[in-house]
């Protein structure tokens, strides 16, 4: 396969992929739709990541914007932290989720979208209340500047590791008397269900293809890394694109690239160049840090562990479980979808999933990045670490890191753990070939 | 030579003294005891901030109100289970399992007040496989009409577990009975909050929060006849009225600050004449109606005549936070203390959006964090005291 472009950053080689040149430029024209959606007259939902309606918001023509991928953006461009101190300055706790703070800052500092124009005021607040509480509170502070319509859209979490035709029905309730018509009443548009199928079987498509790149992890050595580079490949199925044709062609590119890396046996693509070496296998839990991202995987890169599974890819939909969004029964799948995602499921679902993933992608081991901010994911991830190792066997490792503020990610006590994490590994080899 | 005339004890200090023995009692003996005294009873605990205890206690069986282990349990095994970054209560809730003080606990609820107190039913889950463990996800839609079946059918769930828990049919009309329970509950407590409001000088706030914190621990009846006889005693007994200024509590609801600084925010010269403590024991508005069908209307009360509180979504921009105004209108207050809970997200969220609502109408508020094992204070004495005495100097004409 071609390589577009290459150029040299630093001591390193970036090479673009046609998939990662696709993808950018959809990111770019999305956000040149929404910072010129004044001009253009687009209204503009905002909502959230997990569970997120974005077929149904597409039926009605109106533009995506997401909170957590502006926070993202901001955080990898390290603007974050400014925007945080705003936030703090103007009586945000240090203590509270940093993506709010990242958002309100940045709200305050003229709402910069990475073309360097302003984002729209949004038309419409969705509040896919899914698997976060965070989210709700968030949506009434943004609400409280903005003024403008904000539907709650309250999924119930999976208590009981389970989902049940009475979750089921009230989402599904929610949709059809107040999501619908309330996003009817914002974009004008009438609501029209075969627009959805269609939207749902582009989504299917793209699904399958993003399933198979997740599980090529399971090959040595693994063609990608399920963390730091799966983060890009879960862009266009998790935000603004899913659904749309651009999405499916985005997978299918990213698809033979990988099937391609795999017949010629290579390793994941870093921004450091190929991965040769691949000493470590590991499953990752917990988002990633923003602030020092490259720096972050570069740790890894250094050490050759390469990461064959993890829980944040997950948290926009768990499609390597089966879910597949369904055109036949469009405001149902839509139900399972939201209830399914990652963030959603109980903590016992949680270690039971990445145990799954350690046996079948034959890890040596899980690592938590722990996220200050996010009691979402974190609450509980010890308890987690203890359980997987006692199931498997394997050696777990903690590290503490923060989404987008800077001051809490700490590079040197980070590779140290690391360093020494890895070293674990090495000692449990050669006590296991030993014996 | 004439001796000093000894102050005749106060007639709620036994009172006030039961409840203090209850509230440090991290072994629950009483609720032990009650346990113990007949054959095949059980308790169902639960976490803040509510739950419907009309179901267990239409079991038969005795509803437990968990809070934490406050400050006199060293936590040991708790710590190992979260990152310092999360707040407290979680680790010493977990240590009380851990340390076998839950031991008698035969059913835990935990309610969806915020993703720790969610988790936490995972881990419970997880480590007390033997208990019946239910994470109750109360509706967060307030549309009329929207939530309403789909509570009911989880109450439903919950009705149906809590009953094979306890081995019996809940009956329509046993939960009737407990419901006229505990209305009458609910109208003792507001009747002390009522009390408290307007002659605060009378009903020291610490001594109402342990009246409060024994409604977690005790039989809903036995509680009732508690506040009656505290209210009887403290209105037989004049006490001295200071020039204390009148504050609302806000951001108390799930982590509980230590007993001293409930005091010490007392003697800095504060009137607590609301809070949002134990929100559980008054968080449905008014009765809820006997007659007719008992889940639905426990799922109405609910859904349309609850207090709002942090974690409940507000649906309406222009009423978010009114209830802190009203709060200090109902009451009479002049300014509001906010305690939060360090690394409460619900609490910390909440409070901008409740100063904006202060400022518009000029109503003077302070705020600062803790945990439930602070040590310090000073801090919070001289912060309160500071703000007290800028209240009165600026109001003085
Ligand atoms: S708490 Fe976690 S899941 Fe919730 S908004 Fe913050 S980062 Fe996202
Ligand atoms: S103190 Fe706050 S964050 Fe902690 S469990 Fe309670 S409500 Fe949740």
């Amino acid at each position: 396969m071609s390589k577009p472009e290459s150029k040299a950053a630093g001591k390193s080689e970036v090479v673009k992929d046609l998939s990662m040149l696709k993808q950018k430029e959809m990111i770019t024209r999305n956000y040149d739709a929404l910072t010129s959606a004044p001009e253009t007259g687009r209204k503009v939902a905002a909502t959230f990541v997990p569970g997120n309606l974005n077929e149904l918001i597409q039926v009605f023509g109106l533009l995506n914007n997401l909170p957590e991928i502006n926070a993202i953006q901001n955080g990898m461009r390290k603007l974050s932290g400014d925007y945080i101190l705003e936030a703090e300055k103007r009586g945000h706790s240090e203590d509270v989720c940093t993506y709010v703070k990242a958002d309100l800052g940045s709200m305050a500092k003229g709402n910069l979208a990475p073309n360097g124009k302003p984002l729209p005021r949004p038309d419409v607040l969705l509040l896919s209340y899914t698997g976060c509480f965070t989210f709700m509170k968030w949506f009434e502070l943004v609400r409280n500047e903005y003024k403008c319509p904000t539907v709650m859209l309250h999924v119930p979490y999976q208590g009981e590791g389970t989902t049940t035709r009475n979750m089921r029905d009230y989402i599904v309730k929610q949709l059809k008397q107040e999501v619908i018509p309330k996003l009817e009443q914002v974009s004008g548009v009438k609501f029209d269900i075969d627009r959805l199928r269609e939207l749902m079987r582009e989504s299917a498509k793209a699904e399958d293809d993003f399933v198979w790149v997740l599980e090529t992890a399971r090959h040595r050595p693994s063609p990608i890394d399920a963390y730091f580079g799966s983060v890009y490949y879960t862009g266009p199925i998790f935000t603004a694109f899913r659904g749309t044709p651009d999405a499916s062609e985005y997978y299918r590119l990213l698809r033979a690239e990988i099937e391609e890396r795999m017949a010629k046996g290579l390793g994941p693509i870093t921004p450091e160049g190929d991965m040769k070496q691949q000493k470590y296998r590991l499953v990752v839990e917990g988002p990633p840090n923003w602030t020092s991202f490259r720096e972050f995987w570069k740790m890894f890169y250094d050490e050759g562990a390469v990461v064959v599974a993890s829980s944040y890819t997950k948290v926009g939909g768990l499609y390597d479980l089966g879910f597949r969004h369904d055109p036949d029964h469009p405001l149902e799948s839509l139900a399972d979808y939201a209830m399914g995602c990652y963030t959603n499921m109980n903590l016992p679902q949680r270690v039971g999933l990445l145990e799954k993933y350690m046996k079948e992608y034959e890890a040596d081991g899980l690592l938590i990045n722990s996220i200050k901010s996010c009691n979402s994911f974190s609450a509980g991830q010890l308890m987690m670490m203890r359980e997987i190792e006692k199931r498997t066997g394997k050696p777990g490792a903690f590290i503490e890191t923060d989404l987008v503020d800077p001051r809490y990610f700490s590079a040197a006590n980070v590779k140290n753990r690391l360093e020494s994490y890895f070293q674990m590994i090495d000692q449990k080899r050669r006590v296991a070939s030993a014996a | 030579m004439c001796a000093a005339p000894v102050p005749a004890p106060s007639p709620t200090a036994p009172i006030v003294a039961r409840c203090q023995e209850l509230f440090d009692d991290l072994d629950f003996g009483a609720a032990r005891r009650w346990k113990a005294a007949a054959p095949g009873r059980k308790v169902v605990a639960f976490m803040p901030v509510y739950a419907p205890r009309e179901l267990v206690h239409a079991a038969g069986m005795l509803p437990l109100g968990i809070m934490g282990a406050g400050e006199s349990l060293e936590v040991i095994h708790g710590d190992a289970y979260y990152q310092s970054y999360i707040c407290r209560i979680p680790r010493s809730t977990l240590e009380l399992g851990i340390t076998g003080r839950l031991d008698f606990v035969d059913g835990f609820l935990f309610p969806s007040l915020c993703d720790v107190i969610r988790n936490l039913s995972g881990i419970w889950k997880l480590l007390f496989p033997k208990v019946y463990v239910r994470y109750l996800d109360v509706p967060q839609n307030f549309t009329p009409g929207m939530a309403d079946e789909f509570w009911v059918h989880e109450l439903q769930e919950l009705r149906e577990g809590l009953g094979k828990l306890a081995g019996v049919e809940i009956t329509d009309d046993a939960l009737r009975d407990s419901i006229a329970v505990y209305n009458e509950n609910r109208r003792v407590v507001r009747e002390v909050y009522a009390y408290r409001a307007a002659e605060p000088w009378q009903a020291p706030s610490s001594d109402v929060y342990l009246l409060m914190r024994a409604g977690l621990v005790l039989p809903v009846e036995e509680h009732t006849r508690l506040l009656r006889d505290w209210l009887a005693a403290a209105r037989s007994e004049k006490r001295q009225r200071r020039d204390n200024t009148r504050i609302v509590l806000n951001g108390v609801f799930c982590e509980q600050p230590p007993l001293g600084l409930i005091k010490a925010i007392e003697m800095a010269g504060c009137y607590v004449v609301d809070d949002d403590f134990m929100l559980v024991n008054r968080l449905l508005i008014g009765d809820v109606p006997v007659e007719g069908d008992p889940l639905a209307n426990l799922s109405t009360a609910y859904l349309t005549r609850s207090e709002e509180t942090a974690s409940k979504y507000q649906p309406d921009q222009a009423a978010k936070g009114q209830y802190i105004v009203d709060a200090v209108r109902r009451n009479g207050a002049e300014g509001v203390i906010f305690a939060a809970p360090s690394f409460c997200d619900p609490a910390l969220l909440e409070r901008p959006m409740l100063e904006e609502r202060l400022d518009r109408v000029d109503v003077p508020y302070i705020g600062f964090k803790y945990a439930e094992n602070s040590a310090q204070m000073q801090p919070v004495r001289e912060q309160a005291g500071t703000f007290a005495d800028s209240i009165k100097l600026w109001s003085t004409p």
